[in-house]
């Protein structure tokens, strides 16, 4: 083996170890912090727990309100942000014109995804909650969230359209389809997949945000489920947050309790957008 | 056409209606639309009166009147939070409550948008002018002391306490960069870098804080490690020899073995000659100064028409002392809170600091005999 084959493969070796290294770190990360919430939140991580109310007592202390809040709130919030982040994408990829005004629009989106969360907290409050005049209840949280993931629903439904090649669409064209039946038959079809990975993306966003909605006036406290559109709630994260900041050391077990249910749900919440995806790639036209 | 357009106008009508009647409109709309009152000529007709059904029944969800919202301070909410716990086991209420500070409070307060205000402060001119904009008349309730500790590391043997004058010397604006060796405040502490940890700028015990040390509010160094949680400056403190800081007493409470106390001499001679250290005695009893403060709730008057505010407000009262231990605050003596409960129930309006902000140094008793 010459000196330069030898170079060459010792490159590749470092190179192959760099890119493990970089895989290996996050997730060793991730998996202290996943120990550690483990073990801290395994006394109180009980039916009880999730069945019950908030408490001054820690032991006594359940997250029911936050996670019915949260399940509400993030169906909500997906039933307003993707259709129209969708049907937004599928406009500016496949109707408008490219021009000034395209290019504008793009720019303007992609600076709106990287607009602090709280930014879009005072938005809806001014918004929805005072202008619309739609109170401080659930509605006007889904509201709130739906803008603020819409930017990212879009961006990734773009890209996702933009995978399906043309000779795909030329191909529609050429059997005599209209824009419309290319669309919605050819293209929203096989970029669906790309799109939920968008969905996923967002909504685990917006499942993990306090501080927007506690503008907007969700609840720290509350003692009964959300009743309709327009009831007071609380999220997760909210009630985490409150527990981590209390004095009492038992209140710290329960908001590391409280964590795991926030990812066992978005888990949830993502296990079943990829099982869809999942099932709808294998209907590839192709 | 005209006949459902007439309709609808007089529904719109019915939409708009006193809380109390609320109810009874919707029955009434319901019955019109089974007895045919109401003629559904045309689809639209049929759509309209659904919907005014709809808006009515969400509107008068929101108007039920057993809810008491409540909105605040985060440092308040713990006792709140407990009153509530225990008031909703007894009577069917619906009390929610929010954390947007004390500011973010009152500012909706005076927007009548909530009828209960936790505060870790009095309210500020610029929010009572605000509730005069809106017509919004308010109780103020003091419910409790909270004492803000100052402490350091276990093992910091040097420190056995601290005055005020000491303590203004090292957190004023012009300590930045200057001061920044424990020998500097007293020269028998030893020659090492101090580390200092307070709260986040924005929360009221930083306000109270350089209002009682440095005399001016929000004003003071800012080269020190600042967190929104206590919590973090427990852990800070705790892991740092050199670390001096302050927080609410509850966090020390619940720290005690990795945290000492540094007990404070405000030179004045009432207060006895040795420097004091907080605790559930000196911060009641006034003792503990300057950094004793109250905490209140501020109650919208014309809320206190309703029976089951009125409820809340005393429930507070009679069973809010031993709940107030419970959550690491300082009640009031029952004394105190029998002065309180009747500038309740005399719905007497307007803040005792003249809408001027904090004052250091005054117990409940002082400002309630000065009404």
């Amino acid at each position: 083996m010459s000196h330069s084959t030898l170079r060459r493969k010792l490159a590749e070796r470092s190179f192959i170890g760099l890119c493990i290294a970089a895989v290996a770190l996050p997730l060793i990360i991730l998996i202290v912090l996943m120990v550690d919430v483990g073990i801290d939140s395994i006394d109180r991580l009980n039916w009880s727990f999730l069945s019950s109310y908030p408490s001054r007592k820690a032991e006594e202390a359940g997250i029911r309100p936050g996670l019915v809040g949260s399940v509400y709130l993030i169906a909500l919030t997906a039933a307003m942000a993707l259709p129209i982040g969708v049907g937004a994408a599928v406009y500016l990829e496949e109707y408008a014109k490219r021009g000034w005004l395209a290019n504008l629009i793009e720019i303007n989106l992609a600076n709106l995804a990287g607009v602090p969360s709280i930014i879009y907290g005072l938005l809806g409050l001014k918004l929805f909650v005072r202008t619309i005049g739609l109170g401080r209840g659930l509605l006007a949280g889904a509201c709130t969230m739906a803008l603020l993931i819409l930017p990212i629903v879009i961006l990734a439904s773009r890209e996702a359209l933009r995978t399906v090649p043309l000779s795909i669409r030329e191909g529609a064209y050429a059997l005599g389809a209209t824009r419309w039946q290319t669309v919605s038959q050819v293209v929203l079809p096989v970029a669906f997949p790309g799109i939920l990975t968008g969905a996923i993306l967002s909504v685990s966003r917006a499942i993990g945000e306090a501080a927007p909605l506690i503008v907007v006036g969700a609840l720290a406290y509350i003692a009964f489920l959300p009743d309709g559109i327009n009831s007071p709630f609380t999220v997760l994260p909210i009630q985490i947050f409150n527990w981590v900041s209390r004095p009492q050391r038992e209140f710290l077990d329960n908001a590391a309790a409280g964590i795991v249910v926030l990812l066992v749900t978005m888990l949830l919440l993502n296990g079943l957008a990829i099982y869809l995806r999942n099932r709808l790639q294998k209907r590839r036209y192709w | 056409m005209p006949e459902a357009s007439a309709d609808s106008r007089q529904f719109r009508q019915e939409v708009t209606w006193s809380s109390q009647s609320c109810h009874r409109s919707m029955i009434d709309l319901r019955n019109k639309k089974e007895a045919g009152i109401v003629k559904n000529k045309t689809n639209l007709a049929t759509g309209i009166l659904s919907l005014a059904i709809l808006v009515a029944s969400v509107s008068c969800n929101k108007e039920e009147s057993a809810l008491v919202a409540i909105d605040g301070s985060s440092t308040v909410f713990p006792i709140t939070e407990a009153v509530a716990e225990e008031f909703q086991k007894q009577y069917k209420a619906q009390v929610t409550i929010g954390i947007s500070g004390s500011g973010g409070g009152f500012k909706k307060f005076c927007q009548d948008e909530i009828v209960i205000s936790n505060a870790s402060r009095p309210i500020k001119p610029s929010e009572v002018e605000l509730c005069r904009e809106n017509n919004v008349e308010y109780i103020e309730l003091p419910v409790a002391y909270d004492g803000i500790a100052v402490v350091a590391h276990k093992q910091a043997d040097w420190i056995d306490y601290i005055t005020v004058e000491e303590l203004k010397k090292l957190w004023a604006p012009e300590a930045q960069g200057e001061i920044t060796r424990w020998n500097q405040i007293r020269s028998d502490w030893p020659d090492e870098e101090i580390h200092l940890f307070g709260p986040g700028v924005d929360s009221g015990t930083y306000d109270y804080f350089t209002q009682a040390i440095v005399g001016e509010e929000h004003s003071s160094r800012g080269d020190f490690t600042s967190s929104e949680n206590d919590n973090v400056l427990v852990q800070g403190i705790a892991s740092d020899v050199q670390a001096l800081g302050f927080f609410g007493l509850a966090y020390y409470v619940e720290n005690r073995d990795k945290l000492k106390i540094v007990p404070v001499d405000d030179g004045n001679e009432e207060n006895g000659p040795e420097p004091v250290a907080p605790s559930l005695e000196t911060v009641s009893n006034g003792t503990y100064q300057p950094l004793s403060r109250p905490l209140f709730i501020y109650v919208n008057k014309e809320a206190t028409g309703r029976m089951v505010v009125q409820d809340f407000i005393s429930f507070y009262f009679a069973e809010g002392r031993p709940l107030v231990m419970e959550v690491g605050y300082i009640p009031l003596s029952d004394q105190d809170y029998e002065l309180v409960k009747q500038r309740f129930d005399k719905r007497i309006v307007g803040s005792v600091f003249g809408g001027q902000g904090s004052q250091v140094g005054v117990t409940v008793e002082e400002l309630l005999r000065r009404q």
